[in-house]
């Protein structure tokens, strides 16, 4: 099963899982904030109203999904790219 | 036809369900000019049904196959942005479809926490588990577990809790399909549950994974286009702009100041007076038990006695469903007339604005419940599992994205359609004389939708004179929009692809997890390929009949179930999977002893806050997961450094897992 572990820097490795964990923290940070914290102070952000949404309402209806959907992209993009920089990209068929 | 999933198929999937989608919209059209030459609704609901089942149907079987890897994962061969569709309709059940627009009418604000919660569960999905599910790279998710943590107890727990999560879901979704078979087609339940049921075994039954997928693909397309049309002519006709999602701001300034003017209403006072008279009354029956439960029951036997001889056959039929639906005992009755209570008293008092955060449940709640939802999604092995089907682990991570983008589409415009509905309830329909209101409200009356009460006999529509069920909201929207019954058509079959689709994963994971992890890889594992198929399509059969009988009881602790599933789903499974990848040191024992305790005290917390009155800081049943998820987590982190590491074998696996080299090898299987 690791046949692929074979012939790589375990160095490399280290420092690409790291990559990958300090991405995945980012990540989750920007996901806690748009949504527990703007539950949080929902009550406050309300008194901002843009184009009749309260912003408080409007995280919750519209801007953490928006949020998350550009998360998990950026996520893909910068992994898949960091595959490539640290030598573990999957073979190409 | 006869390749779909064929090479030349996947060459050119765009084209493929771009000509579909025209196809499709080219039907509609078709229908709307049939409409108006006097096609009648019945006719119109029996083509819309028969040609999309038929559609499915025609993918379903020109899927067929033999191969394990095609049944099992489609051959992951499903491109990055298609199995997002295919997720997308796959998470997306009837009660998404239906039910999930009415829930934001009537909570408001505090109603976002299923929105949030239901997207935000990919995020946790996306950076914990899609990606090295891929690398890993066989067929199920109790497959992970067996192999990560070693030996069968491991894939004991994962059968059991994927069996558990899945079928109680499944049952929601066969009783949703038949509902809309019964209101729009006008057959009996039972019958439309057996032909729902018919398409959903024709889709899985011979293509396994590689049909449920293509089929998902075509019953998404449907889905959001019939889901988008009524919010998008509603809000032309209201705002002059088709576009609901930007456009409804303005209708929740309108709804806010209509609630103000409502409560300052004396008339509206009123009536909360009165059904503050209407709670006392009912208290005091309430506190006369045993007593009034007899003196009621006499009233209603005297009522039916007393009926004239020529009386029509529709009163007498209605006291004999009351004396039918009458408690049977003191406790019965004093559950069900406590229901009644609270139900009278929340319309004895001021309204609750529908902007203001939590108005209906507690900001501690709103929180726990936006999180276990999260967790709940991302622990779902019917979603997991479509992970598999992608071609690579670059693939994999782009197609969460893909998926939530899709399913996003559908959530973002909910809200847009609750305040829609809403602003036409408050600021239309509130006011109007009894005799004057829509037909629509009649129409879905008729289905104990809608329902009014002119309590204080004025004749004129108060707000807390009228109930309007939750489902009612999506369903009746055509209608509200003034629009002809070609698109109530529409959106019929578009939950009728919501709640297919969905029962599709889920059958094909019972299933699975039985014959594959089951038979195959515990019972048999000499098993030939033959063989392992015609038991997975044998049981695929068999437990769709089980499903679709279970749900003719009509059992309403089934959408309670649902919600169960999902905090089961959070806490059983997830700690484990997540510290499978995560944690080296994690190992078998540590595994088991946090699936265990994550899964009893979730279980023990929802039976005890449900039935027992058991409460810890307030938190609500539907939240049980609260407790369960991080208990599992501590436990597996715990125990695994109290046992011995696992050995290095499994620590290569799961260095190997994490890294994208090396997973098209997985391409070599039969």
């Amino acid at each position: 099963m690791a046949k692929e572990l074979k012939n790589l820097d375990r160095d490399r490795l280290r420092q690409y899982w790291n990559y990958n964990k300090k991405l995945t923290g980012m990540t989750l940070a920007i996901w806690f904030v748009v949504t527990y914290v703007a539950i949080f102070f929902s009550p406050q952000l309300d008194s901002i109203v843009i184009l009749g949404f309260p912003l408080g309402y409007y995280m919750g209806a519209q801007g953490s999904l928006i949020i998350f959907v550009i998360l998990i992209f950026n996520y893909a993009f910068k992994m898949n790219k960091a595959d490539i920089d640290y030598g573990v990209e999957e073979e190409e068929e | 036809m006869a390749s779909v999933g064929g090479k030349s198929f996947l060459d050119n999937l765009g084209k493929i369900y771009l000509m579909y989608t025209g196809g499709f919209i080219f039907f509609v059209i078709a229908l709307a000019i049939a409409e108006q030459m006097g096609m009648s609704n019945k006719m119109i609901g029996y083509t819309y049904m028969f040609i999309t089942i038929g559609l499915y149907a025609v993918i379903g079987i020109s899927s067929r196959t033999a191969k394990i890897s095609e049944y099992y994962v489609a051959g992951r061969s499903v491109p990055a942005l298609f199995n997002g569709m295919a997720t997308g309709s796959d998470w997306m059940s009837a009660a998404s479809f239906i039910g999930m627009a009415g829930t934001i009418y009537g909570l408001g604000y505090d109603g976002l926490a299923y929105i949030m919660g239901w997207t935000g569960g990919y995020v946790l999905l996306a950076v914990f588990l899609g990606p090295y599910l891929r690398k890993f790279g066989q067929y199920t998710i109790p497959d992970f577990l067996g192999a990560r943590y070693g030996g069968h107890a491991a894939r004991w727990i994962g059968i059991l809790a994927a069996i558990t999560a899945s079928f109680t879901y499944l049952i929601a979704q066969v009783t949703g399909v038949g509902i809309i078979m019964g209101r729009f087609l006008g057959l009996d339940f039972a019958t439309g549950v057996f032909v729902g049921l018919g398409g959903i075994l024709v889709c899985s039954m011979l293509g396994g994974m590689k049909a449920v997928t293509w089929t998902q693909v075509a019953q998404y397309i449907i889905l959001i286009i019939a889901y988008l049309v009524p919010p998008v002519v509603m809000s032309q006709k209201v705002t002059g702009v088709p576009i609901p999602e930007i456009m409804y701001g303005q209708v929740l300034q309108k709804i806010d100041a209509k609630e103000k003017a409502i409560n300052a209403d004396p008339k509206e006072q009123q009536v909360m007076a009165l059904w503050k008279e209407e709670a006392a009354k009912m208290d005091a029956k309430i506190k006369g038990l045993p007593a009034t439960l007899d003196e009621g029951k006499k009233a209603l036997d005297d009522k039916l006695a007393a009926l004239p001889a020529d009386a029509p056959a529709k009163d007498r039929e209605a006291i004999q469903k009351s004396i039918k639906d009458y408690p049977q005992t003191p406790e019965a009755a004093k559950e069900k007339w406590t229901e009644t209570k609270k139900k009278y008293e929340a319309s004895s008092k001021p309204l609750k604005p529908y902007l203001q955060p939590f108005a209906r449940l507690d900001m501690k709640n709103m929180l726990a419940l936006t999180f276990c939802l999260m967790v709940g999604t991302a622990g779902l092995p019917h979603i997991l599992m479509r992970y598999y089907t992608v071609p690579s682990v670059k693939e994999a991570r782009i197609s969460v994205g893909w998926s939530l983008f899709f399913i996003f589409l559908l959530y973002f415009t909910a809200p847009a359609y609750a305040a829609f509905a809403r602003n036409e309830v408050l600021n239309n329909i509130i006011g109007l004389p009894i005799a004057q209101l829509p037909a629509w409200m009649a129409n879905w009356g008729k289905v104990g939708l809608v329902t009014f009460k002119d309590i204080n006999a004025d004749g004129i529509l108060q707000f807390y004179e009228l109930t309007i069920g939750a489902d009612a909201i999506v369903l009746a929207m055509p209608e509200i929009a003034g629009l002809p019954y070609v698109i109530s058509g529409l959106v019929a079959a578009g939950g009728l692809a919501a709640a297919l689709s969905t029962a599709d994963g889920l059958l094909l994971t019972i299933s699975n997890a039985l014959s594959h992890d089951l038979y195959y890889k515990i019972v048999n594992p000499q098993a030939s390929i033959l063989r392992r198929l015609t038991i997975s399509r044998t049981l695929l059969v068999i437990v769709a009949l089980i499903a679709a009988y279970v749900a003719t009881f009509k059992l309403t602790i089934i959408v309670e179930l649902v919600a169960w599933a999902f905090s089961i789903a959070a806490a059983s499974f997830f700690p484990a999977l997540v510290m499978g990848i995560w944690d080296k040191r994690a190992n078998k024992a540590g595994a088991l002893a946090g699936m265990w305790a994550g899964f009893s005290i979730c279980l023990f917390y929802m039976i005890g806050s449900r039935f027992y009155g058991v409460s810890w800081w307030g938190i609500k049943t539907i939240s049980s997961g609260l407790f369960g998820i991080p208990l599992g987590f501590i436990v597996i982190y715990v125990v695994s450094r109290m046992t011995a590491p696992p050995s290095q074998e499994l620590q290569e696996f799961v260095e190997s897992v994490r890294i994208p080299k090396g997973a098209s090898r997985a391409h070599a299987e039969h």
